[in-house]
């Protein structure tokens, strides 16, 4: 049996992780499994940007996984950034093994409006499919509703939807498929 | 828009700028490598094309600003955007200045570098759209469709370059069907005006209230029935060339309000009060007699002299056989490919037949000719006598396949063309009329 693993970087709330959990196996139709692990989080940490360096905390990840794990996401409350860039939603290795999603952007509260749990929980499972969507060796759609259009604002978030358009969707069946016939996956 | 197959070279120092840039680019479906100093980058420039280059401006060895240069010396459409650290963006300014697209502060915020890429995979995108539609422009306007092997035909081509790069008023000159109007196209084609229309009015095709408003234009509720504004055609014409043609035909009030426009370049639209300048060159074309018309006080003498800047005489294709079997082999390729047929040649009695004919209508007569034939010849793949149709009207009269007997039917023709006028037949001859007297007297022709 193969799984996605979800691990929590920091501290990340139970029910936060169920939701994804239960989205990500409807969305990839490969089980999923929540893993924790510790994390030395100060050797990300930036004082000077306050901020978390998004590539160590990917790498630490991905580092000596389960032989059943297929994909890693990592979620985290904290805010990340990479050197050339002044934050990051997330970051994924194209057609590797892990990625990695921040709650820390997605929430009203940070743009000074009202917070919305739901709306919240919308963000974040788009995000989380979108990063998981790269691993898979999906790059950025142009089709306006796919889960894989870029985002660089939240507002662009939430007008994408959850899904995948139907090419999207052809080539993680494709990728599904692969993994039944090389028996990795059931 | 759609990032499939625009190529992104990132070139910096630092390993983690090159790196999150690379994966960057790649989750955005772009082609993306990168080089850690000039040097690198140049020998990647070499290697293949890109579209875009980030460009760190403070690297050892090679600065951006000079990678810059040599960047813009092997490819000068390649977008170049800066990277830089707020204290050097002083530097970034200047590299603007010398043709870099835009800068990029570091810290990048994401929403800039994607808004940013877009734009300039869109100026990419409309630089190389110009480039290609100015090759098809100049393709389109130098499609050289005036064909011919003869002298005549010869001379009228350098003729149309040597006036094509002048702004000179060129006046066309030639029975109707000889390729006026091609000619005129020609010379605009290879005019610096050929980005810009040619407009052409058949002056002969208007009454004359009806010229006026079509060239100069009007407004609405200028005239009954001018129920919206319209631009005249000299409007239209602005920065490109406007072709009279058939200008022998339009009336003496008309000549004058072309003359003023010619002379100021300037018109007030009909209903209008304001005056609109335009700049535009002038080609005109007649198969009347000017010099007649202005004789007899019907064409304007300061008009003519106007017009009269530069003259091209085109003869009639009967004047010049030598050019009939390519023309006739021009328009059958022309017609098959677009009928789709596969009619390769014409047999040696069909040309024959055509070189002997009279050619009244000239060019657009043996063009109909061959495309009516090419309708006509089943599945034939070459067109015989038969298919061509003109034996009943044809004025051909096959004088007999000796040199002499041939000559003697030419100079005949051409005699009576010109009503006998012994100097404009020895002109079209090409030969002095004591010639021309000898010939008449050595074949017995009379009157």
């Amino acid at each position: 049996m193969s799984y996605i693993d979800i691990i929590p970087v920091g501290e990340v709330g139970e029910p936060v992780l169920s939701f994804l959990k239960k989205g990500i196996f409807e969305t990839f139709k490969i089980q999923t499994r929540i893993r924790n692990r510790p994390f030395d989080l100060s050797l990300t940490y930036d004082p000077a940007r306050d901020q978390y360096n998004s590539n160590g905390l990917l790498l630490e990840l991905i580092n000596a996984p389960p032989p059943e794990t297929l994909k890693i996401l990592g979620v985290t409350e904290l805010d990340l950034f990479i050197p050339i860039f002044t934050f990051l939603f997330g970051e994924a290795q194209l057609n590797g093994r892990g990625a990695l999603v921040s709650t820390h952007r997605l929430h009203n509260q940070f743009y000074g409006i009202p917070e919305e749990k739901e709306l919240l929980e919308s963000r974040l499972l788009k995000e989380s499919i979108h990063e998981l969507g790269h691993t898979f060796g999906l790059i950025h759609c142009f089709t306006l509703k796919c889960v894989m259009k870029s985002s660089t604002y939240v507002e662009e978030i939430d007008q994408k939807s959850v899904r995948f358009c139907r090419s999207c969707e052809q080539e993680v069946l494709h990728w599904r498929n692969g993994l039944k016939e090389y028996g990795v996956m059931e | 828009m759609n990032s499939q197959g625009v190529g992104i070279l990132v070139v910096d120092d630092e390993f983690s700028v090159r790196d999150s840039l690379y994966n960057w680019f790649r989750n955005e479906g772009y082609r993306t490598d990168t080089a850690e100093s000039g040097a690198e980058a140049l020998k990647k420039l070499q290697d293949s094309l890109w579209d875009i280059v980030l460009l760190d401006i403070k690297m050892p060895g090679m600065d951006g600003m000079e990678l810059q240069k040599h960047i813009k010396k092997i490819d000068n459409t390649i977008i170049v955007i800066i990277i830089t650290a707020y204290a050097t963006v002083d530097t970034a300014v200047e590299a603007m200045k010398e043709g870099a697209f835009d800068y990029l502060s570091k810290p990048i915020d994401p929403d800039k570098l994607s808004i940013l890429i877009r734009n300039a995979v869109n100026q990419r995108r409309l630089i190389a759209e110009n480039i290609q539609l100015r090759q098809k422009v100049e393709e389109l306007t130098l499609q050289d469709e005036i064909v011919g092997e003869s002298p005549q035909i010869k001379k009228i081509l350098e003729m149309i370059d040597t006036v094509a790069k002048t702004d000179a008023t060129v006046l066309i000159r030639g029975e109707s069907g000889t390729g006026k109007e091609l000619v005129a196209q020609a010379i605009h084609g290879k005019s610096n005006r050929r980005y810009f229309p040619i407009i052409s009015i058949n002056c002969g095709a208007f009454p004359e209230g009806l010229l006026e408003s079509e060239l100069f234009g009007h407004e609405k509720g200028a005239f009954t029935g001018a129920q919206y504004k319209r631009k005249g055609k000299l409007e239209m014409a602005n920065g490109g060339t406007i072709f009279f043609d058939e200008i022998g035909n339009i009336t003496v009030k008309m000549q004058m309000d072309l003359l003023r426009v010619i002379e100021t370049k300037q018109f007030t639209p009909l209903g209008s009060n304001k005056v609109v300048n335009v700049d535009f060159r002038i080609i005109a074309a007649t198969n009347s007699d000017l010099e007649q018309k202005v004789a007899e006080k019907d064409f304007r003498e300061d008009l003519y002299y106007r017009l009269n800047v530069f003259s091209i005489q085109i003869p009639p294709l009967r004047e010049r056989p030598v050019d009939i079997p390519p023309i006739a082999h021009y328009f059958l390729e022309k017609y098959a490919r677009s009928m789709n047929k596969d009619v390769t040649d014409i047999s040696p009695e069909a040309m024959k037949m055509l070189v002997q004919y009279n050619w009244p209508g000239n060019t657009r007569e043996l063009r109909n000719t061959i495309e009516r034939a090419l309708v006509v010849v089943g599945k034939k793949n070459k067109i015989e006598i038969d298919d061509l149709n003109l034996l009943f009207h044809s004025k051909a009269n096959p004088p007999g396949d000796s040199l002499e007997e041939i000559e003697k039917a030419h100079v005949k023709r051409i005699l009576e063309q010109s009503d006998w006028n012994i100097s404009r037949s020895a002109e079209t001859l090409k030969i002095d009329r004591v010639t021309l007297y000898n010939k008449i007297k050595k074949y017995g022709l009379q009157r």
